[in-house]
């Protein structure tokens, strides 16, 4: 009996050792990320340009602070957003392939952007710099209060909220279409430039709204760590503990609209990551929510920010728009991951 | 307080449960159930067995009176139902890779935590490897609920409704996946159960195993109490031509417990007369 104890701490002592070594991955990664571009900078110099110090070029300073480190920090920010919104998503819709881009968040949002670009309907009042990402987090909003509004009419049932999701999918997908058709060739580029997922418009204001959603929801999620495990064992046995089953499902749904609107509406349409991310950790820790959490955090800053500099590196001298790299050099290794391991639970 | 009433163990009166807009049970009242004793709610397919058990524990919206040592439980919180009950579903779903100890953990923690949430990291480990030890399972603590039979899927659901020391247990079927020889495991343990001083409440198909284990039976019909009592006064051929409409034989074995063999449907008269002899 002690020995099964034993036997158990050490499983979670290796469990907290990966989330905390995945965490280091993503900060590497970041690191590598302001390395690489056009010119490479060696690590002392981008570390000594981070630190401020005064011997390094004021270029090095330039490239490193307002054009490097903001793509490397949105990327890591909202691949965390992205991915812990998943996996909360996958858990209380009890469907591993529940996220914000499969249930139409994503597509709502660059419905919301493409009004604005294309026909100029947009928030009376905002600056024009934030009329697109303010239409895209309305519409993302938007579509995850649908799913919301399903789960609370069918008293929490998951199958209605899942279905609505693909149907919200596909009508916000043949809206942006129409209004792809309708768009002057200059706005149509725009336009599609931004459903391919960028990070190259990454500013601080954009980073702070993003860290924002994320202070927001982080120490909730967290929080609800056993109370999401639970819902893993069936809704019967939830309810049996003394869980609000419903009442789990409509706040959790609230945390995933505010992070997925925000993410999506500052960076456009990635797919993959907030699937793959919550895959990735699962297969590493387990469905225990109090490391599954944080694990799926930290692999989907590690998944955006690894592909950020793939985007950089694939093609040289050619900014890849980072959400076709997501998917392009993600789903492979992803696929590889889940066929060696077997199917995800 | 209003809420408390005097009585001890579980009383339901007047109760009303609906699943959807359709009405399971109407105006149920069933006699008192007291700690000690193992109680065997049987009954025909759709006759509100399950809907009655779910309504007890919280997990059906109910109308009417429930109350557990006099306190209503419609007034309590959804933490403090759970702490003084414990709820085996029917079917446990054993889809989750969670290792059996996680998943008892989780049933102690989910809810707000047992003790008032005091029990916590090494003695809330003790604890669950303790009441899994209990009913035989510590060498399945470590293993994923994914890798589990039918059979232990349902014993560690035990274990689950267990953990949190529930003053009321109530089963759902708990030997739908169990051979004879763990059907006798799991019901003897749920008799002692309730011999420590637990009200003990399982929905049961077979009547056989029914009339062996229970202390008392409830039979139910189209939502309303058909028989209640001792099992010899519950089974009984009449009843069993009116409420499963079977010609059946009911006989006592060389032990004297009470066998129940079905020769084929009820003919038409039979079922008059047990309507006569129940009027």
């Amino acid at each position: 009996m002690t020995d099964l104890l034993a036997q158990r701490r050490r499983r979670l002592r290796r469990r907290a050792a990966l989330v905390a070594l995945t965490g280091l991955a993503a900060l590497l990664s970041v690191l590598a990320d302001l390395m690489s571009g056009p010119s490479g900078l060696p690590m002392g110099e981008v570390l000594r340009a981070l630190a401020g110090s005064e011997d390094v070029a004021r270029g090095t300073g330039v490239i490193v602070w307002q054009v490097r480190l903001p793509v490397a920090v949105m990327a890591l920010l909202v691949g965390a957003a992205l991915s812990l919104s998943g996996a909360e998503m996958q858990t209380v819709l009890d469907n591993p392939l529940a996220e914000p881009f499969t249930l139409g968040v994503s597509a709502s949002a660059a419905l919301g952007a493409g009004l604005a670009i294309v026909l100029g309907l947009t928030l009376p009042g905002l600056p024009p710099i934030w009329a697109v990402p303010a239409n895209a987090f309305l519409f993302a909003l938007g579509a995850l209060g649908l799913l919301q509004l399903a789960s609370a009419i069918r008293g929490g049932g998951t199958e209605v909220v899942i279905l609505l999701g693909i149907a919200v999918n596909f009508t916000a997908a043949a809206l942006l279409a129409l209004v792809q058709f309708v768009a002057a060739p200059d706005a149509l580029q725009q336009l599609v430039f931004w459903t391919m997922g960028s990070l190259a418009n990454a500013r601080w204001e954009g980073i702070g709204v993003v860290a924002l959603a994320l202070a927001l929801c982080l120490p909730f999620s967290l929080a609800a760590a056993w109370k999401l495990t639970a819902l893993r064992l069936g809704t019967d046995q939830a309810q049996g503990f003394g869980l609000d089953v419903a009442r789990l499902r409509r706040w959790t749904l609230l945390r995933v609209s505010v992070l997925a609107a925000a993410s999506v509406s500052m960076v456009g349409v990635i797919g993959f990551v907030g699937l793959a991310g919550p895959h990735i950790a699962r297969m590493a820790v387990g469905e225990d929510h109090r490391f599954l959490l944080p694990a799926s955090l930290f692999a989907g800053a590690l998944l955006m920010s690894l592909a950020s500099i793939a985007s950089k590196l694939l093609v040289p001298g050619i900014l890849l728009p980072v959400g076709i790299v997501t998917s392009l050099v993600g789903l492979p290794i992803f696929f590889l991951l889940v066929l060696r391991r077997g199917a995800p639970a | 307080m209003s809420a408390v009433t005097s009585g001890e163990g579980l009383q339901i009166v007047g109760l009303h449960v609906a699943r959807g807009k359709r009405a399971v049970i109407e105006a149920l009242d069933l006699p008192p159930f007291a700690s000690g004793e193992l109680a065997v709610i049987a009954g025909p397919n759709a006759a509100g067995k399950s809907t009655l058990l779910r309504a007890a524990a919280g997990l059906l919206p109910s109308r009417g009176q429930i109350t557990l040592d006099g306190q209503d439980l419609h007034r309590l919180s959804r933490a403090g139902r759970a702490a003084r009950i414990g709820f085996m579903p029917q079917r446990p779903e054993g889809r989750s890779a969670l290792p059996v100890l996680d998943a008892l953990l989780v049933a102690m923690n989910a809810g707000g935590g047992i003790a008032g949430g005091t029990l916590r990291g090494r003695a809330a480990e003790a604890h669950a490897l303790a009441v899994l030890d209990r009913f035989g399972l510590a060498f399945l603590a470590l293993r994923p609920l994914t890798a589990l039979s039918g059979g232990q899927l349902q014993a560690v659901a035990l274990a689950q409704a267990m953990v949190r020391d529930p003053r009321l247990l109530l089963l759902d079927e708990p030997t739908s996946a169990l051979d004879l020889g763990r059907q006798y495991h799991l019901l003897s343990e749920a008799r002692a159960l309730a011999r420590e001083g637990r009200i003990v409440i399982a929905v049961l198909h077979d009547l056989a195993l029914a009339a062996q284990w229970a202390d008392r039976m409830v039979l139910l019909d189209g939502g309303r109490l058909a028989a209640s009592g001792p099992p010899e006064a519950v089974v009984t051929p009449a009843r069993l031509a009116e409420v499963y409409g079977v010609n059946a034989r009911v006989e006592r074995c060389s032990q004297g417990r009470l066998m129940v063999m079905v020769d084929g449907p009820a003919k038409a008269h039979d079922r008059t007369e047990a309507g006569d002899a129940l009027a």
